[in-house]
């Protein structure tokens, strides 16, 4: 356990010491609220992510090495980081241009859109799933005349992916938004004044801007995804080697009272998304200082 | 501001209006609550036996029994069960996993078995064939099954009870055959999975795969399942083949000692599963398509049922333990299917 404190702590580092160089903070009582911080943080994260740890050191170090690396559960990671980096990707553009639209532009029926896209954070997940698949079934309304021209969405990797789609959305969008608000649109206009073409005022002015915030849309729409279950058990077909996610085969080990199993793919599955969003964070970091 | 504290005091006014009406109830129904922890397709059955065996029990003690029952993946029923979920009695899809509560949860003996008649199963079943209406496949046997072309749905015997029968009774079915061997039994079963293109975590799910969604030729399901699906869906959309040669499925229930005693529900708890035997509740279960093990009321619902000629797990397989560790442990017979064509 002691290694991902070490770890989850590394971000952090500089903090501190920024805290003491301003100490007449305008907000008082920095001690009771670092202090409630770190008990609700230890209490709500760290313990489960402790209790995760010791069931998988119940088993051996080959035993655990078996687990994580048996074929079937490789082709479930594959299955899960691959579609969700794809589906996180999707949104990255189809999440923009759907903020963009929001921000800078009046329609009548915005607000009612607005609101709309929120709505695949407060479905119940097993509702989407069994949505998506009727939908997208060989007999269903997308799924009939896309089986006629030869696509199979539903029960392939291809619905996972539709399904992992369709739950990210939000994130990009709301991460996206705020920041498109507060963007002056001068800006843009004093680019175009200086010569600036549409695509260079695009690329050099508000994309660095913007970049933070679709990364962390992004973060956080493949985060979700790798680890969804609910959507995506009804419309992937779990035929293990093709359509299997990775939550799924912690369940089929869940199933066979296989807890420490269960633990050591969790765990597994842990390490390589906290890696994935630390490179993404310092590579975020690393873009801000340069620009 | 004010919104926002509207809006707090909104979200805290349902909290509680949500709330208040569980903790009221608990209050009044200081009677006897039992828990039923049971798997997926029994919710009609147990609904109708709760009302029954409620009207009975205040009959006879003048105590009111209100009867909770909870529903799912038989495995993860019975995981929730050793996790810590107070159930007074399981009513599970098959022996291996209540055996799980005994050897894991240690909340009952592990010859728990031996303590109710006919294998603790007050009801049994089969496993059959859910076709589309007119058999446009020709499906009559198991053997159709593996034919190249055809479409088969079963959910994955990995994570459903129920899914772990439909491959014992293939299995069975190919090992029973003239010349056959766990080799022929063993390229048979293969040979069935290859043509299963959705695995579901579940039977209702599958259900669902085979019904809503349209897909599959032919659905291997629970005999009692297949015949409420005609029922709710109409005998115009299915039928129901029945293969030559199946397993019979017992159904096991049990009271968790462990938990009555520390909840004082023990007389309820007992009875509960005795009242399973009484010819009123052979008629429910009659009634609910499962196949009674009294003999007059499995008579007079005879032609209900397709006469099918029955193996049991016992006889082929030695008993659950047995089976489970061969055929469904990880790296067991079933992985090898997979794994054995993975590139």
């Amino acid at each position: 356990m002691s290694a991902s404190v070490a770890g989850l702590s590394v971000p952090g580092v500089a903090r501190p010491r920024a805290v003491r160089s301003r100490r007449r903070s305008v907000l008082p009582g920095f001690a009771p609220t670092m202090g409630y911080t770190l008990f609700y943080l230890s209490l709500i994260v760290l313990m489960p992510l402790a209790a995760l740890a010791l069931k998988t050191s119940t088993l051996t170090w080959d035993a655990f090495w078996q687990t994580v690396t048996a074929p079937r559960v490789l082709a479930s990671y594959r299955l899960s980081y691959g579609a969700s980096a794809l589906a996180a990707l999707i949104n990255l553009f189809a999440g923009f241009i759907v903020a963009w639209v929001l921000v800078r532009y009046d329609f009548p029926g915005r607000r009612l859109v607005d609101a709309m896209v929120d709505l695949p954070f407060a479905l119940p997940t097993a509702v989407a799933g069994i949505a998506l698949t009727a939908l997208y079934a060989p007999n269903g309304w997308l799924g009939a005349p896309l089986a006629a021209l030869g696509i199979k969405v539903a029960f392939t990797p291809l619905g996972v992916l539709v399904a992992l789609v369709f739950i990210g959305l939000p994130f990009v969008v709301r991460t996206v938004q705020p920041v498109l608000e507060d963007l002056d649109r001068e800006l843009e206009e004093a680019a175009a004044s200086l010569g600036a073409s549409r695509l260079q005022a695009f690329m050099r002015v508000l994309l660095p801007v913007l970049a933070p915030a679709i990364l962390t849309g992004f973060v956080l729409a493949f985060s979700r995804a790798v680890g969804e279950y609910g959507s995506v058990i009804f419309i992937a077909g779990n035929i293990p080697f093709v359509s299997e996610i990775a939550p799924l085969a912690i369940i089929t080990k869940l199933e066979q009272y296989d807890y420490a199993g269960a633990a050591a793919i969790a765990t597994v599955m842990l390490a390589i998304s906290f890696a994935l969003i630390l490179a993404i964070n310092l590579l975020q970091r690393w873009q801000q200082r340069r620009a | 501001m004010k919104i926002f504290r509207t809006a707090i005091a909104v979200v805290l006014a349902i909290g509680v209006a949500a709330v208040a009406p569980q903790a009221a109830a608990q209050v009044i129904a200081a009677q006897v609550t039992l828990l039923n922890v049971s798997y997926d397709p029994t919710r009609e059955l147990y609904q109708h036996i709760n009302k029954a065996f409620a009207a009975d029990w205040k009959a006879g003690t003048g105590q009111t029994v209100t009867i909770r029952q909870s529903h799912g993946g038989s495995g993860k029923q019975a995981r929730s069960v050793i996790d810590g979920l107070e159930a007074d009695v399981v009513t599970l899809a098959l022996a291996y996993d209540i055996d799980e509560i005994a050897g894991r949860g240690k909340l009952l003996p592990a010859d728990w078995q031996k303590r109710m008649p006919n294998n603790s199963s007050p009801y049994t079943s089969t496993i059959v064939f859910l076709v589309r209406k007119g058999n446009p496949k020709a499906i009559r046997d198991w053997n159709d099954l593996v034919k190249p072309g055809i479409s088969v749905i079963t959910p994955n015997p990995k994570t459903s009870g129920g899914a772990r029968w439909n491959y014992l009774a293939a299995w069975g079915h190919a090992l029973k055959q003239p010349g056959g061997s766990d080799a022929a039994a063993r390229e048979f079963v293969g040979r069935l999975y290859r043509n299963v293109k959705v695995l579901d975590t579940g039977a209702r799910g599958s259900t669902t795969t085979f019904v809503e969604r349209g897909l599959g030729d032919v659905f291997i399901s629970w005999e009692n399942e297949a015949l409420l699906a005609i029922k709710e869906l109409g005998p115009d959309k299915f039928e129901i083949v029945t293969p030559s040669l199946s397993i019979l499925a017992e159904p096991p229930v049990a009271v968790l000692d462990r938990n009555v005693d520390k909840k004082g529900t023990r007389g309820a708890a007992q009875a509960y599963l005795e009242f399973l035997y009484t010819p009123a509740a052979q008629e429910i279960i009659a009634q609910n398509y499962y196949r009674a093990i009294d003999k007059t009321v499995a008579a007079r619902y005879a032609k209900q049922f397709a006469t099918v000629k029955l193996f049991t797990i016992d006889e082929v397989f030695g008993g659950w333990a047995k089976a489970q560790k061969t055929h469904f442990a990880d790296g067991g017979l079933f992985d090898q299917i997979y794994t054995g064509r993975s590139p």
